[in-house]
C-alpha cells in the first residue's frame, strides 16, 4: 500500500509536467501546425521561470514568495511564448517547413537554457531556488493532512490543480466558444476559415505563441516543483518534451484526455520502479531499461488504433503540418 | 499614393511564388542568410561573454582546419551526418517523414555490436563483416518498415510513429547493452583484445573507411533518385499520391519500398559507428545526428551534393564552438545556439528563394521570373 502510494505520489506529479507540454501543443496543433519544437520549449521556460527566481531570492534581501512565483511564472511565459514566436514566424509569416523549424527550436532551446545555467551554476554541479520551490511546491494546507486521501490527492503544488483547471478551461474554449471554433477551422481547412473571413495568420500566430507559453509552464513545474527547485544540466527535460508530444496523439487531440492520459503515463514513466515492488518480485536493471518503452509502445499502438478506426472525431486536424498559402489554393 | 487610392484595399505588400530562381540568385540568398546569422551571432557572443567575435571566429575556424588531425575528425562525423542525410533523403522526397533516424541509426549499431560480441571469435574476418553489415541494414529496414507498413495499409502518421520508435529502440539498446556489459560499470569497448570486428586502419585512421563509404553512397543515391525508375515513382509519389496511382504506380509498395531504404541504410550507418569510429554501442551512439540530419537532407532539397555542403557547415560550426569552449572556458552549449540561428536564418532565406514581394504601386510584372 506504501509504495502504491508512493507511486501515485511520483506519477503525478511527473503527469503534470507533461500535461502542460500536451495542452499547449494541442492548441499549437488545433491551428494546423504540427511544433516539434516542445523540448525546446519546455527548456527555455523551465530556465528563464528558474533564473529569475534565483536572481530574485538573491538579490532581495528578504524575498517575498507570492512575488517570487510572480516573476517566474511571467518569465517562463515570456520566455516560451518568444520561442513560439520565432516558430511562428518562420513557419507562418517565412513559410518554412514546419517539422524542421521545430527541430531547429529544439536545438536552439536546449542550447540556450544549458549555456545561460552554466553561468548560474558556475562551477557547482547544481543550484538551487529554494524560496521559489518551497512556493510552488506548497501543499494545500488543511486538505493534504487527511490520511491517504489527503496525501494522494491534495498535497501537490498550485500548479497541478491549476493544470487540471486549464484542461477543462481548454475544453470549453474548443467546444462551446467561437474563438475555438474558428481555431479548430483554421487547423481543419485554412482555405475555407479564410473564405469565411476568420484570420488565418492571427489565429495561427496567437496558438502558436499561447500553445508554446503552456508548453513553457511544464518546463517550468519541472524545474522549480518536481525536481526540488534544482537546476542541473541534464537532458532530463528534452525526453519529457517528446513524452509529451506523445500524449498529444494519445489524447487524439482533445484536452480532456491530457488529464488522465497524463497520470497514466506517469504511471507507467514509473512502473519500472514501483511495480516490482508491489508485486514483490526483483527486477534485473537491464528489464527495467526495457519497461521504460512502454509509455512509447502505448502511443504507437493508440496512433495505429486512431488510424485504424478512422473515427472522425479522433483524428489530427487536416492541414496539420502543412504551411497555409492564401495565393496557391 | 493618391495615384492609387482607386484601388483602397490593396495590402502594402503582396507575395508570389517565383517559378524558379536562378542559382546566382540561390547562392546570394544563402549566402547572405549565413552572414546575417554569423552577424547575429557575433552580437550575442559579444553581449554575453565581452569577447571580440572576431578573434571568436578565428578560433572557430581552427576547431576544423588548424591541424590534419582536426580536419580529418570533421571528415569523420561530416561522414555520419551525411550518411544519415543521405538516407533520410529518398524518404523526405516521397513526403514520407522519417524522423526516426537516430532509432535506425541505434538498432543497427546494435545488431553490429551483437554479432561482434557474440561470433566475434568463432567467425573468420570476412564472414563476420558481411554478417555485421547484413544484420545492421536488417535491423534497420525493419526499423524503417514498420512504420512505413502502417502509412501504407492505414494511412498511420509518420512523423509520431518514426519519432516513438526511436525511444523504442533506445530502450532496447539500453537493456541490451546492460546485459552485455554484466557485473562491469560499463560496456567500454567492444573485442578490445581480439580487436574482431574493428574496421582495417587505412591512411592511418580506422575511420577512412566509413568516408569512402559515404562517398560512394553519396554518388550511388545521387544517381538513384535522379536516373533510375525507382527515383521517379518516388518523386511522382511525393509531388502527388494520386497523380501517382492515376499513373499506375504502386503507391503502397513504393512507400514500403523506400522506407526499407531509407531504414537500411541507417542501419549500415549503425554498422559503420559502431564498427568503424567507437568500437562501442550506447544509447547516444547517435549523437543527435538523426534529428540533425533532418535539416541537412531538408535544406538540401534531397540533392545529395548540397546535403554534403550543409553537412559540412554544421560540422564546421560544432567543431568551432567546442574549440571556442575549451580556449574561452565557456560551456558547449554555445555550439546549440550558434547552429540553431544558422539554422533559422537558412530556413527563413528559403522564403526569399521561393517568394517575391510586391510592393504597393509595384504592378509590371517582371518576365521571366
Amino acid at each position: 500500500m506504501s509504495s502504491l502510494i508512493a507511486w501515485i505520489l511520483r506519477a503525478i506529479p511527473f503527469g503534470t509536467i507533461i500535461m502542460y507540454g500536451a495542452m499547449g501543443e494541442i492548441v499549437t496543433e488545433k491551428s494546423g501546425n504540427l511544433n516539434l519544437g516542445v523540448p525546446g520549449i519546455m527548456y527555455l521556460g523551465g530556465f528563464a521561470g528558474f533564473a529569475s527566481a534565483y536572481f530574485y531570492e538573491n538579490s532581495v534581501a528578504n524575498p517575498n514568495p507570492v512575488l517570487s512565483v510572480l516573476i517566474a511564472l511571467i518569465c517562463a511565459l515570456a520566455a516560451s511564448a518568444l520561442g513560439g514566436l520565432i516558430y511562428a514566424f518562420l513557419t507562418i509569416t517565412l513559410r518554412a517547413n514546419q517539422n524542421v523549424t521545430g527541430l531547429a527550436l529544439t536545438t536552439f532551446g536546449m542550447g540556450v537554457a544549458n549555456f545561460f545555467g552554466v553561468f548560474i551554476l558556475n562551477g557547482s554541479t547544481y543550484s538551487a531556488a529554494p524560496l521559489a520551490n518551497k512556493a510552488f511546491a506548497a501543499k494545500i494546507p488543511v486538505l493534504s493532512g487527511l490520511g491517504v486521501l489527503g496525501q494522494t490527492v491534495f498535497s501537490y503544488g498550485f500548479l497541478a490543480y491549476a493544470a487540471i483547471v486549464l484542461a477543462l478551461v481548454l475544453h470549453w474554449f474548443f467546444t462551446r466558444t467561437r474563438a475555438g471554433l474558428n481555431l479548430r477551422a483554421v487547423g481543419e481547412n485554412p482555405a475555407t476559415a479564410d473564405a469565411a473571413g476568420i484570420n488565418v495568420t492571427k489565429y495561427k500566430y496567437l496558438a502558436t505563441c499561447i500553445g508554446a507559453a503552456i508548453c513553457g509552464v511544464g518546463g517550468l513545474y519541472y524545474v522549480l516543483d518536481y525536481n526540488q527547485g534544482i537546476w542541473a544540466t541534464t537532458g532530463q527535460i528534452e525526453a519529457l518534451g517528446w513524452l509529451a508530444l506523445a500524449l498529444v496523439i494519445f489524447t487524439t487531440w482533445k484536452p480532456l484526455n491530457a488529464i488522465w492520459g497524463a497520470y497514466l503515463f506517469g504511471i507507467l514513466y514509473w512502473l519500472y520502479q514501483f511495480l516490482p515492488s508491489i508485486l514483490g518480485i526483483t527486477m534485473s536493471s537491464a528489464m527495467t531499461d526495457l519497461v521504460q518503452m512502454v509509455p512509447y509502445v502505448v502511443t504507437i499502438v493508440v496512433l495505429i488504433a486512431v488510424s485504424m478506426r478512422r473515427k472522425k472525431e479522433d483524428q489530427p486536424p487536416a492541414h496539420l503540418g502543412l504551411a497555409y498559402f492564401r495565393e496557391e489554393r | 499614393m493618391a495615384a492609387h487610392t482607386s484601388h483602397p484595399a490593396e495590402p502594402l505588400v503582396r507575395i508570389a511564388r517565383r517559378k524558379a530562381a536562378p542559382l546566382s540568385r540561390k547562392i546570394a540568398v544563402r549566402a547572405a542568410a549565413i552572414l546575417l546569422a554569423l552577424v547575429v551571432d557575433a552580437l550575442f557572443i559579444f553581449f554575453v561573454t565581452g569577447l571580440n567575435p572576431i578573434s571568436v571566429y578565428v578560433v572557430m575556424w581552427g576547431g576544423t582546419f588548424s591541424t590534419p588531425v582536426r580536419f580529418s575528425w570533421a571528415m569523420r562525423d561530416l561522414s555520419t551526418l551525411l550518411c544519415i542525410g543521405i538516407a533520410l533523403a529518398p524518404a523526405f522526397k516521397m513526403r514520407f517523414w522519417n524522423i526516426g533516424a537516430e532509432g535506425q541509426v541505434l538498432v543497427g549499431g546494435l545488431a553490429t555490436a551483437l554479432i561482434m560480441v557474440y561470433f566475434g571469435n568463432s567467425l573468420p574476418a570476412p564472414a563476420l563483416f558481411a554478417a555485421m553489415v547484413l544484420g545492421s541494414v536488417a535491423a534497420g529496414a525493419l526499423w524503417g518498415f514498420v512504420p512505413a507498413w502502417f502509412k501504407a495499409r492505414w494511412n498511420t502518421n509518420e512523423t509520431l510513429f518514426t519519432l516513438m520508435m526511436n525511444y523504442v529502440a533506445t530502450s532496447i539498446v539500453a537493456c541490451m547493452t546492460n546485459i552485455m556489459r554484466g557485473q562491469a560499470s560499463s560496456l567500454g569497448t567492444l573485442n578490445k583484445a581480439t580487436k574482431a570486428g574493428w574496421l582495417p586502419i587505412i591512411f592511418g585512421q580506422r575511420y577512412t573507411i566509413n568516408i569512402i563509404v559515404v562517398l560512394v553512397l553519396t554518388f550511388a543515391m545521387y544517381a538513384y533518385l535522379k536516373y533510375s525508375k525507382h527515383g521517379y515513382e518516388i518523386a511522382v509519389v511525393g509531388e502527388s499520391e494520386n497523380t501517382a496511382r492515376y499513373a499506375g504506380i504502386n503507391v503502397r509498395r513504393v512507400m514500403v519500398r523506400t522506407m526499407l531504404i531509407s531504414g537500411a541504410i541507417c542501419g549500415l550507418c549503425g554498422f559503420l559507428i559502431v564498427a568503424g569510429k567507437d568500437q562501442t554501442i550506447s544509447t547516444t551512439s547517435a549523437g543527435g545526428n538523426g534529428f540533425t540530419a533532418i535539416i541537412v537532407a531538408w535544406l538540401a532539397k534531397f540533392n545529395t551534393f548540397y546535403m554534403a555542403l550543409i553537412s559540412f557547415l554544421l560540422i564546421f560550426l560544432e567543431r568551432g564552438a567546442s574549440e571556442i569552449a575549451s580556449a574561452y572556458s565557456l560551456n558547449e552549449y554555445a555550439a546549440d545556439i550558434i547552429t540553431g540561428v544558422i539554422l533559422f536564418f537558412i530556413l527563413g532565406s528559403e522564403f526569399f528563394i521561393n517568394y517575391r514581394l510586391i510592393w504597393r504601386g509595384h504592378h509590371k510584372e517582371v518576365k521571366g521570373e
